[in-house]
């Protein structure tokens, strides 16, 4: 059996795909985190709450109203970011002109609360959900053995966080959304509707968050408790990244995925943590982080 | 940081000489009041109630010395309380120390854990600061979930409280409730002392406008590392002495939820106030002990409790009973 440095190839490589797919959510969001910083300059602590509501209505959708997978990766972002742009309209525009800590604290009650309505109807444990027929099995690279279905994560995130950076750097939206990051009372200034511009950014951020949580359902199970154990680590990965580059927040998400499946590997004890302990060294190092701007 | 609601700033009167002489005897008989009532409390309520209280109490307090006093808010100060908690039950149940000193262990451990901390959290701040924090708690987390003397899920059971400087037998509920009451005293007049110090006027400038505090010559990170510790000191306290009590050292108490849950009880008793944190956890605390009974979720209504107060409740309870008409009137801002 080959061996790299020590290590058989395939379990290295299985972790790599491990590491990969979690890269790719933390990639997804971190993305949503720091589109939604740029315009609203607010950490919104319920991402990891709607990555699990994504997860649920996806659940939901298959169980109430015999939805498959597939409507539900389009149906399920559109509810939940609607979900978001309520939230917005009813509750965070009163924040805007405070200290950004109170949006931190609202978004974190609404974490609590989302999750705590999951748990009290579904307990802490996971509901499965199947992987669709159409991704079932699995295929021989020759090295290694891909299972479709994170072939496909990998694949999916990637294009969705590709298409996420076009939409910003490209198009005329991204331009406005761009321009009112900069100077938002300039940009209202020209006649553009910045306070509906914020609504939509936030559920686009929502919206990701959702995205990948219906993307996670069916590797890990669909529990009330998914998006805190997650939201933690992201954290981690924006202050590694930086808030202040899109493409950064994409970059970072996937190469810490892959440092800690690397961690797996070579030394298990620290798997959980080595996000943690990069983000202090990066601390040390960079106090702004990877890609920001002080 | 100039938005966030605090009412320290009419508080600094009290180093005022232009108090009037009636109004510093009503302020000695509230206190004297506050302590009659901590002393007969036990008699007429449970007294291992009163001691949570008094425990996440001083938490609260410690957390607040933070947030309020130097606008940082920390989202990991869980760390602080239930690693001293760890670190109490471990050194009096494995290496029988005594109780005193196993606080103090405790306490000092706390410190420890919030020197390393505070040197990396204190290089950025606003919401990177809180994401920090909440990071290097939860990397505490982790290890304490590993490491072999914390008993992972298990946590420390059956911690001794032992004899309180060899006489004193805590295992009598009143002798633990005393012993509790003065330490929270002894740590609520410590803070008080802290914030009316010097050291707790450039925390304050610090909080009201860092660049100006810089250009006047301060070194700004040693003053925000200092305040740091001694609240992760006190957090400690509280933790060391919470362990005693209950006689057992968990997870629960290093998770993220307590991290939240202090930053409730200061929120909701009001942040930058001496009084808010204390009268804040013993809400939180009786809510809690409520909703237990119902088996209704409690994070479902901390998070609403949240959410109401970021909205429309922002000074909490007792910073908007100070800027009310009536607080005005009698001049309570001074006294909270």
């Amino acid at each position: 059996m080959t061996m790299v440095f020590g290590v058989p190839l395939p379990a290295l490589l299985g972790q790599l795909l491990i590491g990969l797919i979690n890269g790719s959510f933390y990639a997804l969001l971190s993305l949503g985190l720091a589109i939604i910083f740029g315009l609203l300059r607010m950490i919104n602590f319920a991402h990891g709450a709607q990555y699990m509501l994504g997860a649920f209505t996806a659940y939901l959708l298959l169980h109430f109203a015999g939805i498959g997978y597939w409507p539900a990766l389009i149906l399920t972002p559109i509810i939940v970011g609607v979900f978001g742009a309520v939230i917005e309209r009813l509750f965070l525009q009163r924040l805007y002109g405070l200290d950004p800590l109170y949006g931190l604290l609202f978004t974190f009650g609404l974490a609590l609360m989302l999750e705590g309505i999951f748990r009290y109807y579904y307990g802490a444990s996971g509901q499965p959900y199947a992987t669709p027929p159409s991704l079932a099995g699995g295929t021989n690279l020759g090295f290694m053995f891909l299972p479709n279905y994170r072939g496909w994560v990998v694949v999916a995130s990637l294009v969705v966080c590709i298409g996420t950076w076009l939409l910003i750097e490209k198009t005329k939206l991204g331009a406005y959304l761009r321009a009112a990051t900069e100077n938002s009372t300039l940009v209202q200034a020209f006649g553009v509707n910045v306070p509906i511009l914020l609504t939509l950014t936030y559920g686009l951020g929502v919206a990701l968050a959702a995205f990948a949580g219906v993307l996670a359902a069916p590797i890990y199970q669909v529990s009330p408790l998914m998006g805190s154990n997650i939201i933690i680590v992201v954290f981690a990965v924006v202050v590694v990244g930086g808030m202040g580059s899109i493409l950064g927040a994409i970059v970072t998400g996937y190469v810490l995925g892959i440092t800690e499946g690397l961690t797996k590997v070579f030394y298990p004890e620290a798997s959980n943590t080595v996000i943690f302990v990069i983000m202090a060294i990066v601390l040390l190092v960079r106090p702004a982080g990877l890609f920001g701007r002080e | 940081m100039a938005e966030i609601h605090t009412s320290t700033v009419p508080s600094d009167a009290l180093d005022d000489c232009s108090v009037s002489k009636s109004e510093i005897t009503a302020r000695r008989l509230a206190l004297v009041a506050g302590l009659l009532l901590l002393l007969v409390a036990p008699f007429l309520i449970y007294p291992v109630f009163i001691m949570k209280v008094l425990c996440f109490a001083l938490f609260a307090a410690a957390f607040n010395l933070l947030i309020g006093y130097t606008g940082l808010l920390s989202f990991g100060h869980a760390a602080f309380f239930g690693g001293a908690a760890y670190f109490t039950a471990h050194s009096v149940k494995e290496w029988g120390v005594p109780p005193e000193l196993g606080i103090l262990i405790g306490t000092a451990g706390g410190a420890a854990l919030g020197l390393i901390m505070g040197f990396f959290a204190i290089r950025r701040q606003g919401i990177y600061f809180s994401m920090i924090t909440l990071s290097l708690a939860q990397m505490f987390f982790f290890f304490c979930l590993q490491a072999k003397f914390t008993h992972g899920e298990d946590g420390i059971q059956s911690v001794p409280r032992g004899h309180l400087f060899g006489f004193i037998d805590l295992s009598q509920p009143f002798a633990m409730y005393y012993t509790v009451a003065a330490i929270f005293l002894i740590g609520v007049f410590i803070i008080w002392r802290f914030v009316h110090s010097p050291f707790g006027m450039i925390l304050k400038s610090i909080r009201e406008n860092e660049q100006r505090a810089i250009s006047l010559g301060y070194s700004v990170a040693r003053y925000k590392l200092g305040a740091f510790v001694m609240s992760a000191a006190l957090a400690g306290l509280a933790g060391g002495t919470k362990a005693l009590v209950f006689q057992f050292a968990t997870l629960t108490d290093v998770g993220w939820q307590t991290s939240g849950e202090v930053i409730l009880m200061t929120l909701l008793g009001g942040i930058g106030t001496m009084l808010g944190p204390i009268l804040g956890s013993a809400i939180v605390v009786m809510l809690g002990n409520y909703l237990a009974t119902t088996g209704f979720p409690v994070t479902i209504i901390t998070g609403a409790v949240f959410m109401i107060c970021v909205l429309v409740f922002r000074r909490g309870v007792v910073g908007e009973l100070a800027a009310s008409r009536i607080g005005r009137k009698f001049g309570l801002a001074r006294w909270l």
